[in-house]
C-alpha cells in the first residue's frame, strides 16, 4: 500500500575519527518494507550490500543538511547531559528535504531529520505523506530513543540495546505506519515501552 | 554522547573473526536450549544482533542456530524481547525460505507482526492464499501488519475488510476500558463505573469514538479505530480508486442509492450501500466530526499537534473521497469553507492551509465555488510572514511543484506573486533549491520575466533584507543593548532599516507581488546598506544557488518558445545587458567571482544570440565598449573569448540588415588594436597570461570580418603574418606547449591562405544560416564541399610559394 515510512535511522553528526569528513557513522537502521523499484535479479546479498549504501547517503544528506542549516541558524549548540533529556530535545533542529526521483528510494521520498547535538534521528517517508504526523511521531520516538538508551550519556547502549528501539518501532511506527496518538494513547504506549525496557 | 567506546565497539563487531563468531554462535544455541531465558541469552543475543548488523556485507551464520531462532520467533510463549532479538537477526541474515515462517497464521498480533516484519523485508509481496474466513479471523488482532502484507486483495475480500474497517471507525464504543489499575483498597469491581470519555478539553463526548476522544484507558475496538483511521488514507487510495460504483458485486440487489436520506447524516438507509460506498460515507463523517473536534481548545500540547495533523489527514481524505464520488463535494464545501474561515489568519495553522488549497483547485470548479480569496491568501500573505518555517516553506513549494500546471492556467496569481515564492529560498537556499530549480519554469511569465531575472539576481539582498525584517520584529529600538548583542555589522543595518529615507529601498526589496517594475535605479545603495550583511551565513548559502537558478532561467528562457516576439527580444536584450555588464552588485563577493567566471554565462551568451542574432547590433556599443578594452581579458577571459566569438559569428547583414560596413569596420579595428597590443613581441614583454585559445579565436574573427567587407583582408594578412613572429617568441615558447604554439600557427597560416581566395573565405568562415544543415555538408553539389576541393587544390599548387 502506498503511504508510509520508508526507513528510520540514528546516525552521527559529530566528525568520527575512523571515518572521513562528512561521513557518518550509521548507529541504529530499521527499514519497512521491501526495495521496490528495479533489479529484480540481485541476489538478497546484493539488495542487502545495496539497502546499506542507500542509507549512507541518505545519512550523508542529512549530514550535510544539517551542517547547513545550523551555519545558517547560526544558534550556539549547548551540551545537554543525562537528565536534562526534554531541553535537549527542544534545543534540537529540525529541517526536511526531498530526495531526487528515483535516486534512492523510488519517487521522490521525503526526508525528515532532528538533528540533537552530535546525533540525528531521520525518517523517510514516501511522497505526499502526512508531515504533520511525522514530524510528532519522529519526536516521540527521539524522546524515548534518548531516555531508553540513555544517548546522552557516553555509553554504548544504542548498540547494545537496539531491541528496544525495535521494541518502541513495533508500538509507535509498526511496520512504517503513522499512527494519530494522541496524549492518552502516548501514555498507554510509554508504559508498554517503559514495561519491555524494565525486564 | 558519541563516545570512543562506541566506535570500538563497532570497530570489534565488524572485525570479529569468523571463528570465533561460529563458537559465538554455538554457544547461544547452547544457551536457547535451556529451558530459562537468562541475562546472559539476552544478552548474547545482543551482541549477536549487532555483530550481524554492523557490516555491509551479511554474516554466514549456522542453519541450526537459524533453525532454532525462527522457531523461537514463531512460538507465542517466546518472552517479547527474544522476539524482537530473533526478528532483527534473522532479517539481517537470509532465511532459506521465508515462506515456511507464513505456513502458519494462527499466532497472536504480537507473533505474526514479527514474523511478519522478517518477511516483508524480503520479499515484495506474498501470495497468500487465504479463505474469506481467515481474513475475518485474523484481521481484529493483525489490521495493519495485514495490510501491509497483501498486496491484492479480491473484491470479495475487499468489501469483507471494508465492513470491519467500517465497525471500527463509526461504532467503536463509547465508553472507556476498564482500568488496569485499582480504584483504590475501598473501592470494589461493582462501585467503579466505566468513566465516561471526553474530548480533548475535557468536555464529555457526545457523538461516535474518534482519535481525538480521550479516556483513562482504551478497549480493543477503540484501538481498533485509531489503527483504522491511521491507515484509512492509504486504503481509500489503493482500494477505492477504481470507479465509484462497483456494478457488479453481490450486494448488487440490496443497493438502491436512490433512497439515500437527506436528512440525517447518519441515515439507516446508508446500510444499503454496498461496502465500498459505506466504508467512503463514514469515513466522511468520521473526517467531518475531527474538524469539528479540532476546534476545541485541547489542554495538551500533544493534542493540539495532532488536532493540526488531523485537520491535514481529514481534509486530504475528503479530498480523495470526493474526487471519487463528486456528488460529496456539495456536502464537503460548506464544511471546508467554515474550516478555512476559522483557519484564516491564525498563523500556528499555516500548514493546513495547503490541503485546503489543493481542495479547492480540485474541486471549485464542480461546485462553482470561488477561490480566489483562498489563493490571494496563500500566495500573498503566507509566505511573506512565514518564510523562515521550514517544513511549511517546503510543503508549500511541494503544493506549487505538484500543481505547476493547474497554477499557471487557473491562478490568477500564481505566477505574480514570485518575489513572496522566493522568500522561501531566500530563507532557506540550501534545503529547497533542489525543488526550486524544478519550479522555477512555471514562475517564468512573458510580461515579468525580467523582473524575475533582477529578482534572482538580487536574492542575497532579499536574504539579508528578510533578516533584518525579522531581527527588527524582535528588538525594540529602545532596548540598544540587545540590538548591540548582534554586532556592529549587524546593528548598523538594522538602524539602516529603521530608517524612513530607505523605507522605500526595503518596501521595494520586500514586495510580495510582481508588477511594480522591472527594477529600481537606486538598487545600488541598497547593497551599499546590506553590505555589512555580506558574510552573514544565510547570505553566503543564498549567494551560492543564485547561479544554479540562473542557469535554469537561461534554459527555459532560450529553449521554450516564447509566443511574443517582442518579449523574447526584451529577455534577450536586457539578460545580455545584465551579463556583460558584470558589475551585477553583488553584496557578496563569492557571487561575483562566480558570475564572472562559470561556464553557464558562455553557454548562455551563444544561446541568446544564436536566438536573437539582432542582439549584437542591438548592443553593439556596449559590447564593442567591451571588447576593446584588453583589461577584459585578465579579468574574464572565458567571457571575453565567447564574446569576440559571438560578434565573428553573428555581426553580419545576413542575421541583421542594420549591420553597416562601418559596424564592421569598427569593431574590426577595434579587435585588431586589442590583438596587437597583446601580442606585440618586446624584449621585456610577460609571458602571456591568458590561454592560446584566445589568441586563434581572435584570428578567426578578424578573418571572418574581413570577408564581410573585404577592404580589410589586406589589413588582416599584416596581422596575422605577425602571429608567428609572437608564437616563437621567447616568453611565449616558456608559457604555452608546442603544440599550441604550433596551432597558432598553423591557424594563421591557413586564414592567410584562405583569405587569398575572398568568396572560397566567405563561404567558409561565414556560411549563411543554412550552413548548419546537413544538406549543406553532404549534397556534393551544393557550394562549400566545392569550396573546399577548390580551396585545396590551389593550396597544392601554392605551398611553395607561401611565406615560412
Amino acid at each position: 500500500m502506498q503511504y508510509m515510512v520508508v526507513c528510520f535511522l540514528i546516525h552521527t553528526l559529530c566528525p568520527v575519527s575512523a571515518l572521513s569528513a562528512g561521513e557518518t557513522r550509521i548507529l541504529y537502521a530499521r527499514v519497512f518494507g521491501p526495495e521496490t523499484g528495479d533489479g529484480c535479479d540481485f541476489t538478497p546479498e546484493q539488495r542487502r550490500l545495496m539497502q546499506k549504501e542507500k542509507l549512507h547517503v541518505v545519512a550523508r544528506q542529512v549530514r550535510s543538511a544539517v551542517a547547513l542549516s545550523r551555519e545558517a541558524s547560526g544558534g550556539l549548540c549547548v551540551e545537554a547531559v543525562l537528565g536534562e533529556e526534554a531541553a535537549a530535545l527542544g534545543e534540537a533542529d529540525s529541517g526536511v528535504f526531498s530526495l531526487g526521483n528515483a535516486e534512492l528510494f523510488p519517487d521522490r521520498s521525503v526526508v525528515l531529520w532532528l538533528g540533537v547535538q552530535s546525533l540525528a534521528f531521520t525518517l523517510v517517508c514516501r511522497p505526499h505523506e502526512n508531515l504533520l504526523l511525522a514530524e510528532g511521531t519522529l519526536r516521540n520516538i527521539a524522546r524515548h530513543c534518548l531516555e531508553e538508551l540513555r544517548l546522552l550519556g557516553p555509553g554504548a547502549e544504542v548498540l547494545l540495546k537496539s531491541d528496544r528501539v525495535d521494541a518502541l518501532l513495533h508500538r509507535l511506527l509498526p511496520h512504517g505506519q503513522l499512527l494519530f496518538l494522541n496524549h492518552r494513547f502516548v501514555l498507554t504506549l510509554d508504559k508498554e515501552i517503559a514495561n519491555y525496557v524494565s525486564k | 554522547m558519541y563516545a570512543a567506546a562506541t566506535e570500538s565497539l563497532i570497530k570489534q563487531a565488524r572485525e570479529i573473526k569468523e571463528e570465533e563468531l561460529q563458537r559465538f554462535c554455538g554457544r547461544i544455541f547452547k544457551l536457547l536450549h535451556t529451558k530459562d531465558v537468562s541475562g546472559d541469552t539476552v544478552d548474547s543475543l545482543q551482541r549477536l544482533n549487532l555483530i550481524v548488523s554492523a557490516t555491509k556485507y551479511a554474516r554466514e551464520l549456522p542453519s541450526d542456530l537459524v533453525m532454532k531462532l525462527q522457531t523461537l520467533l514463531r512460538s507465542s510463549s517466546c518472552p517479547e524481547q527474544l522476539q524482537v532479538l530473533t526478528s532483527s537477526i534473522i532479517r539481517e541474515s537470509f532465511p532459506s525460505s521465508v515462506h515456511s515462517l507464513c505456513s502458519d497464521l494462527s499466532h497472536d498480533s504480537r507473533t505474526f507482526s514479527h514474523v511478519a516484519s522478517v518477511v516483508l523485508a524480503q520479499v515484495s509481496h506474498m501470495l497468500f492464499t487465504i479463505s474469506l474466513y481467515s481474513v475475518h479471523k485474523h484481521l481484529s488482532n493483525h489490521l495493519i501488519t495485514f495490510t501491509r502484507i497483501l498486496c491484492s486483495l479480491n473484491p470479495d475480500q475487499v468489501n469483507l475488510v471494508s465492513r470491519k474497517l467500517v465497525d471500527w471507525l463509526r461504532y467503536a464504543s463509547m465508553q472507556q476500558g476498564a482500568s488496569m489499575s485499582s480504584g483504590g483498597f475501598f473501592s470494589g469491581p461493582r462501585t467503579r463505573q466505566p468513566a465516561p470519555l471526553t474530548e480533548v478539553d475535557g468536555v464529555v463526548t457526545g457523538d461516535f469514538f474518534t482519535v481525538l476522544c480521550l479516556g483513562q484507558s482504551y478497549t480493543e475496538d477503540q484501538w481498533m479505530n485509531m489503527y483504522t483511521f491511521s491507515m484509512i488514507k492509504s486504503w481509500l487510495l489503493t482500494y477505492d480508486t477504481d470507479g465509484t460504483t462497483n456494478t457488479e458485486s453481490d450486494d448488487r440487489s440490496e443497493v438502491d442509492s436512490s433512497v439515500m436520506s437527506m436528512v440525517s447524516a447518519t441515515s439507516s438507509s446508508s446500510r444499503l450501500l454496498p461496502p465500498k460506498e459505506r466504508l467512503r460515507e463514514k469515513a466522511f463523517e468520521y473526517c467531518q466530526r475531527l474538524i469539528e473536534q479540532s476546534d476545541r481548545k485541547a489542554l495538551k500540547k500533544t493534542d493540539t499537534e495532532l488536532q493540526k495533523a488531523c485537520i491535514v489527514e481529514s481534509v486530504s481524505i475528503m479530498d480523495i473521497i470526493c474526487g471519487e464520488d463528486p456528488s460529496y463535494v456539495y456536502r464537503a464545501f460548506p464544511c471546508i469553507k467554515a474550516l478555512y474561515g476559522r483557519l484564516n489568519g491564525d498563523l500556528a495553522y499555516a500548514r493546513a492551509l495547503l490541503p485546503i488549497a489543493q481542495f479547492y483547485l480540485n474541486h471549485s470548479e464542480i461546485a462553482a465555488v470561488d477561490s480566489e480569496a483562498v489563493f490571494c491568501q496563500l500566495f500573498s500573505h503566507c509566505p511573506a510572514e512565514q518564510f523562515n518555517e521550514p517544513m511549511l516553506a517546503f510543503e508549500f513549494v511541494q503544493f506549487c511543484l505538484l500543481n505547476a500546471s493547474v497554477l499557471q492556467d487557473r491562478v490568477a496569481n500564481y505566477r505574480q506573486s514570485f518575489p513572496n515564492i522566493l522568500k522561501f529560498l531566500a530563507g532557506n537556499s540550501s534545503g529547497l533549491i533542489a525543488e526550486f530549480v524544478e519550479l522555477l519554469p512555471s514562475l517564468i511569465a512573458s510580461d515579468t520575466a525580467i523582473e524575475l531575472l533582477h529578482t534572482i539576481l538580487d536574492l542575497p539582498c532579499l536574504a539579508a533584507a528578510l533578516d533584518l525584517q525579522q531581527r527588527s520584529a524582535c528588538y525594540q529600538a529602545s532596548d540598544r543593548s540587545a540590538w548591540d548583542q548582534q554586532g556592529a555589522k549587524v546593528a548598523a543595518c538594522l538602524d539602516a532599516f529603521r530608517q524612513p529615507s530607505y523605507r522605500g529601498l526595503f518596501l521595494y526589496i520586500l514586495r510580495p507581488e510582481a508588477g511594480t517594475g522591472d527594477t529600481i535605479d537606486r538598487l545600488k545603495m541598497l547593497h551599499e546598506i546590506l553590505a555589512d550583511m555580506a558574510e552573514s551565513p544565510r547570505v553566503v548559502q543564498c549567494a551560492q544557488v543564485v547561479p544554479v537558478l540562473l542557469h535554469v532561467y537561461f534554459n527555459t528562457v532560450t529553449q521554450v518558445r516564447v509566443t511574443n516576439e517582442r518579449s523574447g527580444h526584451l529577455i534577450a536584450h536586457t539578460s545580455t545587458k545584465k551579463l556583460m555588464y558584470t558589475h551585477i552588485c553583488h553584496i557578496s563577493q563569492g557571487l561575483n567571482c562566480v558570475i564572472s567566471s562559470s561556464v553557464f554565462i558562455v553557454t548562455h551568451l551563444q544561446a541568446l544570440c544564436k536566438l536573437h542574432p539582432p542582439l549584437i547590433v542591438d548592443q553593439s556599443r556596449e559590447i564593442l565598449e567591451f571588447a576593446s578594452s584588453p583589461a577584459n581579458i585578465y579579468s574574464k577571459e572565458d567571457f571575453y573569448t565567447h564574446v569576440v566569438w559571438v560578434i565573428g559569428e553573428y555581426l553580419s547583414v545576413s542575421y541583421d540588415p542594420r549591420c553597416t560596413v562601418e559596424l564592421i569596420t569598427s569593431f574590426f579595428e577595434s579587435l585588431e588594436a586589442v590583438l596587437f597590443e597583446i601580442t606585440q613581441v618586446r624584449q621585456s614583454a610577460s609571458p602571456p597570461s591568458f590561454s592560446p585559445r584566445l589568441i586563434t579565436v581572435l584570428m578567426t574573427t578578424l578573418a571572418k570580418l574581413a570577408t564581410r567587407s573585404q577592404d580589410l583582408i589586406p589589413r588582416v594578412s599584416l596581422c596575422l603574418s605577425k602571429m608567428r613572429t609572437f608564437a616563437r617568441s621567447a616568453p611565449v615558447m616558456t608559457c604555452y606547449s608546442e603544440e599550441d604554439t604550433e596551432e597558432i600557427i598553423t591557424r594563421a597560416h591557413e586564414l592567410i591562405n584562405l583569405l587569398k581566395l575572398p568568396n572560397v573565405a566567405q563561404f567558409v568562415l561565414a556560411p549563411s544560416a543554412g550552413g548548419d544543415g546537413p544538406r549543406w555538408h553532404r549534397d556534393t553539389n551544393a557550394s562549400l564541399p566545392q569550396g573546399m576541393r577548390a580551396v585545396s587544390g590551389l593550396l597544392h599548387r601554392h605551398s611553395s610559394s607561401l611565406p615560412t
